[in-house]
């Protein structure tokens, strides 16, 4: 068990023959991930990687059977591949590309969730089942196989997390970058959910950033719903106010979504809050021998 | 993107949003021209910078004669506006807005913003418009009316309906004024893929006119490729020189007041990075992401900047290699160390794909003031230890 992917799920990608996409499906593919598949109008027919290239989404999904699309095309095209991915019936789309507009994501995310197809990013690593599939751009070598679930918003810090987790001796059950971008797909809340639900999965590091309430949100469900042990690390407490132009971001979030409120407002519902990300394969440690 | 008050308040104008008349002026004696030009007898002279809080700064000044309008534009222009926006160094001004002064019967609060919540942008109003708004928002919420606005139907009669009854506008033409005013203000933040706007205040005339008196805006700055016309309205004065030059070459910089420079890949890392620095009894002098493409140039680059810096007493370069291979980046600082005089201790800390090769570079150039480190507890520690003499 994991969430969300696994060794049988079935991938394709969308910009699959760009360099990008080129370059890291087949480091996917050596990692394990089946990928059946890539779409780039005009090139349907082709085969690359030894794969069959589409001209639309709908035909891959036809031909392969693909259940998820790994996302590469440009930011300006972004919009556009996620909604035919939904509209296709792909059931997840994991959006890699970063730089994407805001009301483009706006218009895709709100597609999407019409079309009940869940996203993961933009502006993310991507998705990891630690040893079964990897569909994005993280090191794969560093995912030992384990019970810790990771969820984080920076890509860098995702590989820290896992890092620190290893060294420590533990290992990961499905990692999730989520992306910091205004508007994101699948947040804290319902990974914590699926981590929740996922037998496999033993304890929770979530790693979060100063700017916008996801944490603050997260924060209540962990209290409501999450019985299993949460590590978290908030980035960015040391970060200077930023200079500002107006009030209306204040207003909006009724939080300053400072490192502070959001660490407070994690030990509150009950988390190992850390102040270092140096710190979280001790924390990992400490509450699964307290578990 | 941000940009000023007098080119917020051109789109405005080519959207039908109304605002009183202004023209823009370097020069003292091109501010009495415009209010010549403007006519009447009451100009505002208004300092352009990309921050709010000018008017108690002392940089949005009433003049009654044209020679007011010259001694408050000399004394404007040039001037280091301080306000609680601008962070203490301030910020210098180099243009000034000559407007008609308006008769203001009373001020609101407008605004237009992404919901990061609801996912969709949405308009906040307040009747308390022109005092410190957040302190109306935390103090009195009830107070500032929130009306969500999905562009998949747009603007509706209802959201104007909400909104005209929220500020307890009730004469039929004010109504109108002010649902017309605001679903401009709409579709102009949709067609500019803009961020935020903010006008506060927007005044109601004496004659029961609506005006935006103030204007903010900010772009969201991945749309800006389809909006060459926004894109010149960039004013690179008003961006710090060193982030600047940074950006240039695809880092991304933040100077700080502490005494360990901080050269990392991704931006979570690099705070989490600064943070653990503090922990550790340290202060970090800046925050810089490398992104993604670190090589030689790009560290070299780093390490010119972080070093423009004379408080900086050590540097710690903390990579986490994912698809970037650390022997090459490792390889990298060895060239920049030639390009650039590094003059304090560097603590280098090389993690994931490729990391025993690049120790094993960096072990073998032997360089005096590199300092390997084996991971982020470490190198924070060895570079807290450097930067205080140990
Ligand atoms: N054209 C004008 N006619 C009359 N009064 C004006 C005019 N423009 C500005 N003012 C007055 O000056 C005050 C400050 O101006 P403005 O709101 O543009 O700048 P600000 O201080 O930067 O705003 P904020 O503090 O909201 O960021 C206004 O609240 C208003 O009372
Ligand atoms: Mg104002």
């Amino acid at each position: 068990m994991s969430i969300l992917v696994n060794k049988d799920t079935k991938v394709i990608v969308q910009g699959f023959t760009g360099s990008e996409g080129t370059f890291h499906a087949e480091q996917c593919i050596a990692y394990g991930t089946k990928i059946v598949g890539g779409v780039t109008p005009n090139k349907g027919g082709q085969e690359h990687l030894g794969k069959p290239v589409f001209n639309t989404v709908r035909e891959a999904v036809q031909a392969t059977g693909a259940t998820v699309s790994m996302v590469f095309v440009p930011p300006a095209f972004v919009a556009d591949a996620v909604m035919e991915a939904a509209d296709a019936g792909i059931e997840l789309a994991v959006i890699i590309t970063e730089g994407a507009p805001v009301r483009d994501m706006q218009m895709a995310k709100a597609y999407a969730v019409k079309k009940n197809m869940k996203t993961i990013g933009p502006n993310c690593p991507g998705i990891i089942t630690a040893d079964e599939c990897k569909i994005g751009i993280m090191p794969g070598m560093i995912f030992k196989k384990g019970n810790i679930g990771l969820i984080s918003k920076s890509g860098t810090l995702t590989y820290e997390g896992t890092n620190q987790v290893v060294k420590e001796g533990f290992g990961i059950s499905t990692a999730v970058g989520i992306g910091g971008d205004p508007i994101i797909g699948l947040s804290y809340k319902q990974l914590l959910q699926m981590f929740q639900e996922d037998p496999e999965t033993h304890a929770i590091v979530m790693i979060g950033e100063i700017g916008g309430d996801l944490e603050i949100q997260a924060a209540a469900y962990i209290k409501e719903h999450i019985t299993k042990p949460v590590v978290a690390f908030i980035a960015g407490q040391s970060a200077p106010a930023g200079k500002r132009m107006g009030h209306a971001g204040a207003i909006i979030s009724g939080s300053a979504g400072t490192a502070k409120e959001k660490m407070d407002a994690l030990q509150a519902a009950g988390a190992r809050v850390v102040a270092s990300p140096a710190e979280i394969g001790k924390a990992v440690r400490e509450v699964l021998s307290r578990a | 993107m941000n940009i000023h008050e007098y080119q917020a308040k051109q789109i405005f104008q080519k959207y039908g949003v109304p605002t009183p008349r202004g023209i823009i002026a370097n020069t003292p004696e091109e501010a009495v021209a415009n209010a010549q030009e403007l006519g009447g007898s009451v100009w505002v002279v208004k300092a352009q910078i990309h921050a709010g809080g000018r008017g108690l700064g002392g940089g949005v000044k009433l003049a009654r004669s044209l020679d007011e309008v010259k001694t408050l534009a000399t004394e404007i222009l040039g001037m280091t506006l301080v306000t609680h926006q601008t962070g203490p160094e301030g910020k210098l001004v180099q243009k000034v807005y000559i407007e008609e002064g308006a008769a203001i019967a009373d001020e609101l609060y407008l605004s237009v913003v992404l919901d990061r919540a609801a996912e969709m942008p949405i308009i906040m109003a307040s009747t308390e418009g022109g005092m410190d708004i957040e302190t109306v928002a935390h103090d009195t919420p009830e107070k500032i009316i929130k009306i969500a606005v999905d562009p998949a139907i747009g603007f509706q009669g209802y959201h104007g309906r909400e909104l005209v009854f929220g500020l307890g506008i009730t004469d039929p033409a004010e109504q109108k004024k002010m649902i017309s005013f605001a679903s401009k203000l709409f579709k102009l933040y949709m067609e500019n893929d803009a961020e935020m706007i903010e006008i506060n205040p927007l005044i109601k005339t004496a004659s029961g006119d609506f005006l935006a008196l103030d204007g903010k805006m900010g772009f969201d700055d991945s749309a800006l490729g389809r909006h060459p016309e926004i894109e010149a309205m960039r004013d690179i004065t008003e961006e710090d020189p060193d982030e600047r030059e940074a950006g240039q070459y695809g880092l991304s910089y933040v100077a700080l007041d502490g005494e360990i420079g901080c050269m990392v890949n991704g931006a979570g890392l690099a705070m989490g990075t600064m943070d653990t620095i503090n922990y550790m009894g340290g202060t970090p002098a800046n925050f810089l992401d490398v992104g993604g493409k670190a090589n030689a140039e790009t560290v070299a680059k780093g390490f010119e900047i972080i070093l423009k810096n004379p408080k900086v007493k050590a540097i710690f370069v903390n990579i986490f290699g994912g698809i970037v291979r650390c022997d090459r980046i490792a390889n990298g600082i060895l060239e920049a160390t030639k390009l650039v005089d590094v003059h304090v201790p560097v603590i280098v800390r090389l993690d994931g794909t490729n990391a025993p090769e690049a120790a094993e570079i960096l072990k073998n150039a032997n360089i005096a003031n590199v300092i390997a480190a084996t991971d982020l507890a470490d190198g924070a520690a060895k570079a807290v230890a450097a930067a205080k003499g140990e």
